[in-house]
């Protein structure tokens, strides 16, 4: 059996808070999100974290690991522990609710900005939509469809911390997907509220969400696509 | 200022900076060129005065330059400073112009003599 110990830094409190360390005993195959969890039930059952499913399908357990915005269920400790020393904050970029939890509300908030809901025009009564899997449009969707909403995206984005109105990588990626879905009407409405300075355009094109994005999706790319949309769309009057 | 002005000026810049980028290399590439061996005031007057292809060139970089750079401001000045609003838009589109009128002066220094 392992009897290593790891040195766990733990952000507690709000923004005036401070890091406590924590001595958790090192395992095999251990996840950033057991280590968490041993501190909770064994060591400090005040602190506080978000989780859900533990096997990354449900985007709840996303936190600032060694400075990095990770998600914690499906990070191994063997992967991101530097010397045996682990420091865990909230995820960037977002306001703080207490020890590891950031308040997500903002985050989802501009997934409505964006229009991120979808909007068609067919009832139970109609006929199902034909989508070719293979069309174009079908696969721009695809590549974007799998995100999850951890948050680790917008806590990565430089953009987002330089002006914080700025939609994000994770609400623009949903509206690239609704974008290329050939049932959704709301295209002209989607278009004009992701258009301009704290849409698209801002995009630096760092690409720290594309890097960081633990589905392996690009909202770069589905983003540059937008800005080149909705900048041809405003150059034809069509954006109002 | 509206988000599809927004976008309009996004893709001014754009278009703008494509302009930048060949003008910047022919640009380079001509003075490297031309200096090989040594060129005096007088001589490159000599060559520019009355070339209007090479004002044209000229016109068109200094326009370039004057819609590009600006608009790059606002977006540093809104990121770095939190400065936005119609007085920093003013300021700026004051800026654009002093750019054009500095820039044509210039080239006009140039091709028609100064």
């Amino acid at each position: 059996m392992n009897t290593e110990t790891l040195r766990v830094s733990i952000w507690r409190g709000k923004t005036d808070g401070r890091f406590v360390s924590y001595a958790v005993p090192r395992l095999d195959s251990q996840t950033v999100l057991d280590v968490v969890t041993y501190v909770q039930r064994t060591l400090d059952s005040s602190l506080s974290y978000r989780f859900s499913c533990r096997v990354g399908m449900c985007g709840s357990c996303a936190m600032t690991v060694n400075g990095v915005a990770r998600w914690t269920c499906r990070t191994h400790v063997s992967k991101v522990a530097v010397d045996g020393v682990l420091e865990l904050a909230p995820l960037s970029n977002l306001p703080m609710i207490k020890d590891l939890a950031s308040d997500m509300a903002p985050f989802f908030d501009k997934w409505a900005g964006a229009k991120g809901q979808f909007k068609g025009e067919r009832s139970r009564h109609d006929d199902f939509a034909s989508v070719q899997p293979d069309s174009v449009k079908r696969k721009a969707a695809d590549a974007g469809i799998e995100c999850i909403g951890c948050g680790v995206c917008y806590a990565s984005c430089d953009t987002v911390t330089w002006r914080p109105d700025y939609l994000g990588p994770a609400a623009l990626n949903r509206a690239w997907t609704l974008v290329n879905d050939e049932r959704d009407v709301a295209g002209n409405e989607r278009m004009r509220a992701i258009a301009g300075d704290a849409g698209c355009h801002a995009c630096h094109t760092h690409t720290s969400c594309s890097e960081r994005c633990p589905k392996g999706i690009a909202p770069t790319l589905g983003i540059s696509a937008l800005k080149r949309l909705t900048a041809r769309a405003a150059m034809r009057g069509e954006l109002g | 200022m509206s988000a599809a002005t927004q976008a309009r000026l996004w893709y001014a810049q754009r278009i703008s900076a494509m302009i930048l980028a060949l003008c910047v290399v022919v640009h380079i590439v001509t003075i490297v060129y031309a200096v090989r061996g040594g060129l005096s005031g007088v001589e490159i007057l000599a060559r520019t005065r009355g070339n209007a292809v090479f004002a044209a060139f000229y016109v068109l970089f200094v326009v370039s330059a004057a819609i590009h750079a600006p608009i790059g401001l606002a977006r540093i000045a809104e990121e770095w400073l939190q400065w936005r609003g119609r007085w920093l838009n003013g300021l700026l589109l004051v800026f654009a112009l002093v750019l054009v009128a500095v820039g044509l002066s210039a080239v006009w220094g140039l091709y028609g003599g100064g």
